[in-house]
């Protein structure tokens, strides 16, 4: 008989969700950049490893659109899948837990432990729905910092995360300069394009349409799955390239040798997109889905900065290792090169590499040797620096 | 990839020996950044590469250094005017595409730059060319014409010219050959002809942008 997974050296093993809450009185609420605000916040969070005497070897990692605290790990032995970034996390693997301790946290307005829309609103006794307050990367960000107080660490080793959770640890060198030492931004960029935007919008479409989704107000009801798993089907497009469509599915039938004439899904691309449609349904809110859309078509870092991302980076004192990838074409390398030179404009110490794949921007989620090599020399010299 | 492996130290120790304690450095084409390494551990520069391979990148990563991955011939237009203390461009400057705005760019980034390279004037090349009428192969410029990396050679006394021309104030020239330990040896006698690497040392502090 084969061993479990969780028994894995290289595995975190067993982990459990953890809960913090706070902006309750006495506590100040959250207040948003909206100006409205959020009170009690909950945040779902889980942490690997653990944090060393000088608590100088904590590491935040965020997650994207879809992600949840669960980075690594198992959460019972039934569980058949591991955390989103379980490659990533564990004894000896690039973020290290036998060195580092790791904390990864659900975002405001998710739906995964965290307060977000489906959450019940203290004021009306049901779920928040459309009351809930717009999210922005920045709100996400000023959440996770009460987070990392109520663990008392006073600077983190590294921010990292891909694609949504990149644009935070962007936000995270900005907002908190002297409480990161370094961020990782992986297939990220300082503001989604104009195509990126489009892409999120007819998402957003796809659940307003469906009948169920009633203004959000759905809970008590049906969910818009159909709508939720078509905004799925076209965000899964963008997150591959062509090349590895091509090679993953090519023009190959599913369960047919010849084609049948008729409206049936037979393209293997098609039972493929489908599917994950259908996967995604039973874990993601589709409120949750619009508000975490709308975070990421609303991020501009250099809209706090007269429009100028020199600016924005001016009076930050991280040190950044920023990695994109050739064949992301959501978030192009341009986008992670304008970042990268911003902070050269500004003489920060920044590394930045082109990772040559046809995996599109869901590469980070990937394993590849490179990413972990660089990431993980990265964080080594960085731990040096953290602790001299 | 193997240039990067056995990135010769042509110059290093003449590199190594002008560069202050402290300094602000850019290595332009820093290769697997071994250059940058040693003036950290000797000089305790404040080290920043440029490299077009991503394995270069990589290899910078795993010393320690910052690093980043891109062309020099467009790649400088960020940096702010004499934000370094020195640019090195070591056997660099004959593999640029346009190497009279990267010097441009160099000159308005730095207050000092070293550039050094291959010197096309050197007897072994002018010997070559003239007794067997083939483009030079040694071991200063170790390729066919046809996968040459190097696309505008020059000798020292054009350098000499180019620096005249352009008013860039030179401080200081110290043409070398090397021997076979990489120690370089100065060749101040008719460098232009016995010297196989032009060095020059040169000031960018008035050269801002306009």
């Amino acid at each position: 008989m084969n061993s479990h997974p969780v028994d894995d050296p290289q595995s975190v093993g067993l982990v459990k969700t953890k809960y913090y809450t706070f902006g309750s009185p006495p506590d100040y609420p959250l207040v948003m950049k909206s100006g409205r605000t959020l009170a009690p916040v909950t945040l779902a969070y889980e942490t690997y490893g653990s944090l060393n005497e000088s608590k100088t070897n904590a590491i935040l990692v965020l997650h994207a659109l879809s992600g949840t605290a669960h980075a690594a790990g198992y959460h019972s032995l039934d569980d058949p899948h591991p955390g989103w970034w379980d490659i990533y996390i564990g004894p000896g693997k690039v973020f290290d837990t036998s060195k580092y301790f790791v904390i990864c946290s659900n975002v405001i307005g998710g739906c995964n432990g965290s307060t977000g829309p489906s959450s019940i609103n203290p004021e009306t006794g049901i779920e928040y729905g459309l009351e809930f307050p717009i999210v922005t990367i920045q709100d996400m960000v000023n959440a996770q910092w009460h987070l990392i107080q109520h663990l008392e660490i006073p600077k983190l080793l590294a921010v990292t995360g891909g694609s949504m959770g990149g644009m935070q640890a962007l936000q995270w060198a900005i907002s908190y300069p002297e409480m990161v030492k370094s961020s990782i931004v992986i297939a990220a960029a300082s503001s989604i394009s104009a195509q990126g935007i489009a892409f999120n919008e007819v998402g957003r479409q796809a659940i307003y349409r469906d009948p169920n989704w009633n203004n959000g107000d759905y809970y008590r009801t049906s969910v818009p799955g159909n709508g939720l798993a078509l905004a799925r089907m076209i965000a899964h497009i963008t997150y591959l390239s062509e090349k590895l469509m091509h090679e993953k599915f090519g023009r190959r039938l599913q369960d047919t040798e010849l084609y049948s004439f008729d409206f049936q899904s037979e393209f293997m691309v098609e039972s493929y997109l489908y599917h994950q449609g259908i996967k995604f349904v039973t874990r993601f809110d589709a409120n949750s889905y619009l508000y975490m859309t709308k975070a990421i078509d609303y991020y501009d870092i250099k809209s706090d900065y007269d429009d100028n991302l020199l600016l924005a980076f001016e009076s930050t004192s991280s040190d950044f290792l920023v990695i994109s990838f050739t064949s992301d074409w959501l978030y192009p390398s341009i986008q992670s090169r304008e970042i990268v030179n911003a902070l050269r404009a500004n003489g920060k110490n920044v590394v930045y590499t082109e990772i040559e794949t046809d995996r599109g921007h869901d590469a980070f989620l990937l394993p590849d040797d490179r990413l972990e090599r660089n990431i993980s020399n990265f964080l080594k010299s960085q731990f040096r620096k953290m602790i001299s | 990839m193997e240039d990067l492996q056995s990135f010769l130290r042509i110059g290093y120790d003449l590199i190594i020996n002008e560069i202050p304690e402290h300094a602000r450095v850019l290595d332009l084409g820093c290769g697997n950044g071994k250059l940058l390494e040693e003036l950290q551990t000797t000089r305790k520069i404040d080290g920043y590469g440029v490299e077009i391979s991503a394995e270069g990148v990589s290899m910078c990563l795993e010393k320690g250094l910052y690093c980043y991955q891109g062309d020099i011939d467009d790649g400088l237009a960020d940096y702010r005017d004499n934000s370094f203390d020195y640019v090195i461009l070591n056997q660099t400057l004959q593999h640029t595409k346009r190497p009279r705005f990267v010097l441009q760019e160099i000159m308005r980034i730095c207050r000092n730059t070293i550039i050094s390279f291959p010197n096309f004037g050197h007897y072994t090349m002018r010997l070559q060319l003239l007794l067997k009428g083939r483009m030079p192969k040694n071991s200063l410029l170790p390729y066919d014409w046809f996968n040459s990396p190097n696309i505008h050679l020059f000798t020292i006394e054009d350098f000499q010219d180019y620096c005249r021309i352009h008013s860039y104030p030179v401080k200081q020239e110290m043409h070398f050959s090397v021997n076979s330990n990489s120690i370089s040896q100065i060749r101040n006698f008719r460098p232009n002809f016995l010297a196989e690497f032009g060095f020059f040392i040169l000031d960018g502090e008035k050269f801002v942008s306009k």
